[in-house]
């Protein structure tokens, strides 16, 4: 063992990383052709809302070659004599495998084809004809709401939520419009200083840089899939559901998985069906690998939102009351849209203390595909509006905005809008003060600005203007609430012989670095060297569920269950070396021989202090939040309005970093993706379908466009988490850059842009908008003065 | 048609017709899959190779236009026994996370490298701007390949540098 110890708190090289960086990884798509192996395509409808009346198919196109399957053929599909369901099982049953009838978005897929050469694949899907009669789509949120027209249940209303704090915590408040509501209408009429705002976000593309891919095969065991997928037990799930097949015949193995950020949660379902479907018709293997602009037209993406915020607070900024309204665009089916609203909701807040709160969570079902997880999972799009809303309160105020975010942010023993008290690992306050003192924020906002507009440095004769922007949050690690207690994440560590252990857990590697951080917590646990410990492949017929890859549960929560696992195990092996002496492996030599199999398999206990109401929506959220304080600096071209953003730090709170610099690259990647929906990434619409669904026109940030990173870690450690102390880290860095760069764009230009993207053209608008403010106020003095 | 090439310093000659792209007679004819499809249409860089030395899509260039030309791909840049600086710093400092771009990176890095050795930070920037990385943020590559830069500088001044 050469290795300093611990090995926690070191930056050890990724355990994954030869074989990325050889060529020699397999992802889904360069994993062999099977023997008799086809390629699998999908018909999809191309209108986002109708009744599907016929499916023709060519006859002059010779099909002898061609599987086909519908949805008519998906009972027959089924495992052994069962009959299979048409149905993507996730939270609601209301998504079809294949649509039979009714067309709910423009990429719903309708018709699967298989053929052994592409070639043969695309004529074929020529030849396919869909009879749509088309009805009219529901394409506007907020019309969705007020039920034009009705897609979805009787009022297009796939979730609502109400969180109450004080005044508002009334028992008749959760119809709208009930006393609740009136309680804090008064609470807000009574305060000093009243700010309102509306605050929207567009959609937003994973655009993980490998396109979703599955192979799926059937044989004498069942069936067999293996591909890019984030959650093994999701498509297990979905294929035990759809195949009418028990669970020991489904085996669902993860390819090595080139990207996710939520994006391959819960779509390797539908993929993973669809090629299941057509293997079972054809008798063959089944691969299918979308293309870019299958990938971006028909999987998930953020939900857009539309916040409504009224608050109140003292005339010193003291912040007193929040009346908040979430609106969020699920798209044709639920998918994970409630549990999104949910932690949008449970974020809405943001980092600060509120005596009284209302905060209404609706998410409406569109005739757009079906949104769903990404990174951040529902809090961006609520941050985003809660940061720009103290913003805009600060600017009431006139006081500088961080200053306000500092007196208001929340500190030990406070509660959040759900009346949980922070007991531990509270460091919002900490990364205000870091961030604040590493990016020089105070002296800057005082040298740049709107009223510093300048010439570029760099001798190109443009005009710039400044401005310095920050954001200060705080993003719960863990399932909510009683999410954990429900879920009973497992691990199993296995003895190997030669004194190892093998980790064997449905956490899956995506690019994040899981193998590396398990295998170093797992290291220190027993006191072995990183080399002893081996991890498993994901498979859901060898691994335990630990529960989905998401929500920054997998370094807190499997993390913690790794280390005991390990640690028993251990313990073990000591006990064996303490009666009949020898090392390590010897003494673990001969536990395999009298035992055969020795294995810890251990559950996941959540502590015992969180309580959660799921009803009222009241108690402790989450069993700890990591923090932040982000701080952007930018710098706008006053000809083009193009933002690029020079500097960006972020002082991130993240209770231990078991390895430094993979916890600095998920804090810089996750800010970078932040960036790029502040700035750039937008899909546009028409008619339902998407207009740019290539790399050419949804536009990601690039190595000139990202700024240089200053990322501050800051470790308020949750005693609870492993390798002493760590919490999530996965989705907070997310949260920040947007409203961050928001706030530093006001700085430099004066004006307040309160909708995502801050593309040139919105900020010319609000550039326009205010001179013409500016005008009519001038007029109205002179005219005053006539 | 017939067509040589060499690839990874080996002479090759692969069957396929002349529009074929670049990008699927490597993976599929010569089963180097190290070389990668995120777009195929030139925009992301995950397919990037060297052809005579130059970085280029090969998912924009014809199999017909490489007869008698020089590829590199990932693999050529060394295996895992015999890591180069570069694949050796993207593992060490965080320049590879998911992957999936990094071989396409790693070979315009090389391109970089071999044409200026001490690059400054814009022009390690600047040089990567084709590939795109959604993972990192680009931070922890553009410091890989600045401490790769050092040491294959120190291994050209002794001799044992790639």
């Amino acid at each position: 063992m050469a290795e300093s110890r611990p090995l926690v708190g070191t930056s050890v090289p990724r355990s994954d990383g030869v074989p990325k960086v050889t060529g020699e990884a397999r992802y889904v798509d360069d994993l062999p052709a099977m023997p008799g192996e086809l390629f699998g395509a999908t018909v999809r409808s191309q209108v986002p809302r109708g009744h599907l009346r016929a499916v023709r198919f060519d006859p002059a196109f010779d099909w002898s070659s061609v599987t086909r399957v519908m949805a008519a053929d998906i009972e027959s599909l089924a495992d052994g004599d069962g009959r299979g369901v048409n149905t993507v099982a996730l939270i609601v049953d209301d998504q079809p495998v294949l649509a039979s009838s009714a067309i709910h978005h423009a990429y719903e897929p309708v018709v699967l084809l298989a053929a052994a050469d592409r070639g043969t694949l695309a004529r074929a899907a020529a030849a396919v004809t869909l009879d749509i009669d088309p009805l009219p789509p529901a394409l506007d949120a907020e019309r969705a709401l007020a039920g034009d027209p009705v897609v979805w249940g009787e009022d297009n209303v796939q979730k609502r939520y109400l969180i109450r704090k004080g005044c508002a915590d009334v028992e008749d408040a959760l119809e709208d419009g009930g006393e609740g509501e009136r309680a804090i209408d008064a609470a807000l009429a009574a305060c000093a200083v009243r700010v309102r705002g509306r605050y929207t976000t567009q959609h937003q593309e994973q655009l993980y840089i490998e396109t979703q891919g599955v192979i799926a095969w059937w044989d004498v065991d069942g069936v067999h899939v293996t591909g890019s997928i984030q959650c093994p037990f999701y498509v297990h799930k979905a294929m035990v559901r759809a195949l009418a097949i028990e669970g020991r015949r489904v085996h669902v193995s993860q390819a090595v998985t080139g990207g996710g950020f939520g994006g391959k949660e819960e779509y390797p379902s539908v993929i993973s069906l669809h090629a299941a479907l057509l293997s079972k018709k054809s008798g063959r293997p089944v691969r299918m690998v979308y293309d870019r602009r299958e990938d971006i037209e028909a999987t998930t993406k953020r939900h857009p939102s539309i916040c409504d915020i009224e608050s109140g607070c003292d005339a010193d900024g003291t912040l007193r009351v929040l009346k908040m309204r979430v609106l969020m665009d699920g798209g044709a089916y639920v998918t994970l849209t409630p549990v999104v609203l949910s932690r949008g909701v449970l974020h809405a807040a943001g980092a600060y203390r509120w005596g009284d709160a209302r905060i209404e969570g609706i998410a409406v079902a569109t005739s757009t595909p079906p949104n769903g997880a990404f990174r951040g999972f529902g809090a961006p799009q609520t941050i985003w509006a809660i940061e720009r809303h103290l913003d805009k309160v600060a600017a009431v105020l006139g006081r500088d905005p961080l200053d306000l975010k500092r007196q208001n942010v929340l500190v030990e023993g406070d509660s959040t809008a759900t009346g949980q008290v922070l007991r531990t690992s509270v460091a919002g306050m900490e990364c205000v003060e870091v961030a604040a003192a590493a990016s020089d924020y105070h002296q800057k906002r005082q040298a740049l600005g709107a009223q510093h507009a300048t010439a570029a440095g760099d001798g190109s004769g443009k005009r710039v203007a400044r401005g310095i922007g920050a954001a200060v949050f705080m993003h719960g690690a863990g399932f909510t609430g009683s999410g954990e207690r429900y879920l009973k994440g497992k691990v199993a560590v296995d003895l190997v012989a030669g004194g190892r252990l093998r980790i064997r857990t449905a956490s899956t590697d995506i690019g994040q670095g899981t193998e590396t951080v398990f295998r170093q917590i797992a290291a220190d646990a027993a006191a072995l060297g990183i080399e002893d410990i081996d991890f498993a492949v994901p498979c859901t017929t060898t691994v335990p569920d630990s529960g989905p890859t998401v929500a920054s549960r997998t370094v807190m929560v499997v993390g913690s269950i790794v280390e005991r696992a390990a640690r028993d195990l251990a313990q073990r092996v000591a006990e064996e070396r303490h009666v009949g002496g020898g090392s390590f492996a010897e003494a673990g030599d001969r536990l395999i021989g009298r035992y055969g199999e020795v294995t810890s398999l251990l559950q996941y206990e959540p502590p015992e202090w969180v309580k959660w109401d799921d009803v009222a929506y009241k108690g402790d959220a989450y069993p700890c939040f990591g923090w932040a304080c982000d701080v952007a600096e930018v710098e706008v071209d006053l000809d083009t309005y193009e933002v690029a953003v020079t500097a960006f730090w972020s002082a991130t709170d993240v209770g231990k970093a078991i390895h430094p610099v993979m916890c600095k690259g998920q804090i810089e990647g996750g800010s970078l993706q932040a960036l790029g929906w502040a700035l750039c990434e937008d899909l546009v619409w028409k008619d339902g379908r998407i207009q740019n669904p290539r790399m050419t026109n949804y536009i990601i940030p690039t190595a000139l466009d990202a700024p240089r990173f200053e990322t501050l870690l800051v470790e308020a450690p949750f005693a609870l988490g492993p390798g002493g102390g760590a919490k999530g880290i996965g989705e907070l860095p997310m949260d920040g850059g947007a409203p961050a760069v928001a706030a530093a764009v006001e700085h430099a230009l004066g004006v307040a842009i309160d909708s995502l993207p801050l593309s040139p053209e919105r900020l010319l608008a609000g550039v326009q908008a205010r001179a013409v403010a500016v005008a009519v106020a001038a007029h109205a003095r002179g005219g005053a003065g006539a | 048609m017939k067509i040589g090439l060499t690839v990874n310093t080996a002479a090759v000659e692969v069957d396929a017709p002349p529009l074929s792209r670049l990008l699927d007679v490597l993976r599929h004819e010569l089963a180097l899959t190290g070389t990668k499809e995120g777009c195929a249409e030139g925009e992301c860089g995950a397919c990037t190779v060297l052809l005579d030395g130059v970085p280029v899509c090969s998912c924009l260039v014809a199999i017909g236009q490489c007869g008698g030309r020089s590829v590199t791909t990932v693999e050529g840049l060394g295996d895992a026994a015999h890591l180069a600086p570069l694949q050796r710093c993207f593992v060490d400092h965080g320049g590879a996370q998911c992957g999936i771009c990094t071989p396409g990176m790693l070979v315009a890095a090389e391109a970089l490298l071999r044409q200026n050795p001490r690059p400054a930070e814009a022009e390690i920037r600047e040089a990567l701007a084709g590939n795109l990385c959604r993972c990192t943020g680009y931070q922890r590559i553009v410091e890989s390949m600045r401490i790769a830069a050092e040491l294959r500088a120190v291994g050209a001044a002794d001799g044992s540098g790639k």
